[in-house]
């Protein structure tokens, strides 16, 4: 799939501290977080990346070179050009927090409630922030690198039910 | 009460009324062949509002995947969809190929696009199958199963296995195709079509499954592309990608065949979607497997990622060290620092990898797309002023497979 070359040099115009790196014809843009929506808003308005592929996340806790804690990656099509971009930001505790993308790709609401319910990444402005996989009472974020493979003591965290209380 | 009225209310959100009834539709035992839940709200039949609930499997895959090597994933990924597990197989090691920078050999490359087309076949089966299971035509049920079975068979001459396959190695496959499997597969592209005429013939102008789909969750072009619908959900409402023909990580090009859009992009039209690439996958089949290549099925022992053949494992000194050295635990081949995404046309959708590579054996990150995922979450949409009657339809036409969503 090729690459956008001249949404890249538009968005690096427009906002400031943007970088890119590319890996098998792969470009990823990283963007500082506080512009995240604003450079999506111009890749979805102005540069027609209509199709939302992906929302995910990355724990770089013991990544060797890493310098944040997590990384949201967004992997945008164009459907008429299939152009390629991916979209990055990095994040670090305690400020876990970003704007969600809802409004602009209605398919990201249920990608954003899943990395939260993994990750614990809060998406401002979601309309329906719950968690999607696990209940709601659960405490952790299980997709964390410090969280165990095991997840041993987990169910003994939650109450009993029993046939009279249902 | 007329749709618009329904569609313009906010619905989940609104206060509690006392004539909708809730109704929690589905099975939810884990022992259950699905483990799907929706809470419903319905005044009288219609849907007022449906809530997907997931989250019962637990399968924890990407988990697994930061714990397993690159050759043990492959497992669990048959697991992902088990309706389909060649097409996840072919996607999991494309998409550490892909890492690795590896070439494949034309054979394996072949071999590739033969089983993935094989599976989509088996897949579009069962969703049909169930589809017109659900809407009571079970005579085709019948007829789409027992092709599933003969595809079983040749699954199982080929690698062993009829259901988790697990046939996609690192830089090649588990096992070269014999004569056998290739003799089985001309036979199926042979018989095959006599049945496709048939459910064909039993399905596609039957007047109570045209009434039952037609008209029933229309999702419009915009929508499909806004809600990151892909596969056969989104050609039947008119978008035209397809990533065989849009971003093939196999020779693709190589072949002749179509890919099937539709506008209407109702029930109806993804059962019609998915009936014309059977026909699709079974042209490419037989293309691929009268221009089968020759020559070895692995990248082999120079590139130190494939598994050597047993003879030389058995018989040279060198294939005894590259097999020791692969299997040992700290050992194995080193993958890129790096991180890359590839994702491949599965039957249901977009099947894509988020792979992060530390190094190491094994993944930093396995993240999965599934399609599965992103189309149940299109279903309230979808449902919102139907009848209670409509869900299996809808559900059955979205293929929703209950393993990848609780990933």
């Amino acid at each position: 799939m090729s690459n956008d070359a001249a949404s890249i040099d538009l968005l690096k115009n427009r906002i400031a501290g943007i970088s890119t790196s590319e890996f098998r014809g792969q470009v990823r843009v990283v963007v500082p977080t506080e512009h995240l929506f604003a450079s999506l808003e111009f890749l979805h308005g102005e540069r027609v990346f209509d199709f939302l592929v992906d929302i995910t996340c990355v724990d770089y806790l013991n990544y060797r070179g890493a310098t944040d804690r997590f990384g949201l990656v967004y992997v945008l099509t164009n459907t008429v050009t299939n152009e390629q971009l991916m979209v990055r930001t990095f994040l670090n505790e305690p400020d876990l927090a970003v704007p969600s993308v809802t409004s602009l790709w209605e398919g990201a609401n249920w990608m954003e409630r899943e990395v939260w319910d993994m990750f614990g990444i809060t998406f401002e402005g979601h309309p329906d922030h719950r968690r999607i996989l696990l209940p709601e009472e659960f405490a952790a974020f299980p997709l964390r690198k410090d969280y165990p493979l095991q997840g041993r003591g987990e169910r003994h965290n939650f109450p009993v039910l029993t046939r009279d209380s249902a | 009460m007329p749709l618009a009225s329904v569609e313009s209310r906010d619905l989940a959100h609104d206060e509690p009324q006392d004539y909708l009834w809730t109704l929690n539709f589905g099975p939810q035992h884990p022992a259950t062949h699905t483990t799907l839940r929706l809470v419903l709200k319905l005044d009288g039949e219609r849907v007022i509002d449906a809530m997907p609930d997931i989250g019962y499997l637990h399968s924890g895959f990407e988990k697994l995947g930061e714990h397993l090597n690159y050759n043990q994933y492959v497992t669990i990924t048959d697991r992902m969809n088990y309706i389909s597990p060649m097409t996840n197989n072919v996607a999991w090691h494309g998409a550490v190929e892909k890492l690795l920078g590896l070439k494949l050999t034309p054979r394996c490359q072949y071999i590739r696009i033969i089983i993935s087309e094989l599976s989509r076949i088996s897949d579009h089966l069962l969703c049909n199958g169930a589809a017109g299971l659900d809407t009571g035509a079970f005579t085709y049920f019948l007829y789409a199963f027992y092709q599933r079975e003969v595809l079983y068979d040749i699954f199982e001459t080929l690698c062993g296995a009829r259901f988790t396959n697990s046939y996609t190695r690192v830089g090649g496959l588990m096992y070269d195709m014999t004569p056998l499997v290739v003799e089985k597969i001309r036979a199926f592209c042979k018989n095959f079509p006599k049945t496709l005429h048939d459910m064909e013939r039993l399905l596609d102008r039957n007047k109570i499954f045209v009434d039952r789909t037609k008209g029933v969750g229309v999702l419009t072009k915009a929508e499909a592309i806004n809600r990151s619908c892909s596969g056969p959900v989104a050609r039947a409402s008119g978008v035209t990608r397809d990533l065989r023909k849009d971003d093939p990580h196999l020779p693709y090009s190589d072949f002749n065949f179509q890919v099937c859009c539709a506008t209407a992009g109702d029930c109806y039209t993804r059962y019609l979607v998915r009936m014309q690439e059977m026909w699709e996958s079974l042209k490419i089949v037989e293309q691929a497997i009268e221009k089968l290549p020759g020559g070895p099925v692995n990248v082999g022992i120079d590139q130190r990622t494939a598994f050597p053949d047993k003879r030389w494992v058995y018989s040279t000194i060198e294939g005894t060290i590259s097999h020791f050295e692969l299997q040992m635990s700290n050992r194995g081949f080193e993958v890129p620092h790096e991180e890359i995404y590839a994702a491949i046309e599965a039957p249901n959708g977009e099947l894509g990898f988020y792979i992060v590579g530390d190094g190491t054996e094994t993944a930093y990150r396995a993240r999965c797309r599934p399609p599965s995922f992103i189309h149940f979450a299109v279903f309230p949409h979808l449902i919102r002023g139907h009848t209670l009657s409509d869900i299996v339809a809808v559900l059955g036409s979205l293929n929703i497979i209950a393993a990848e969503l609780d990933r």
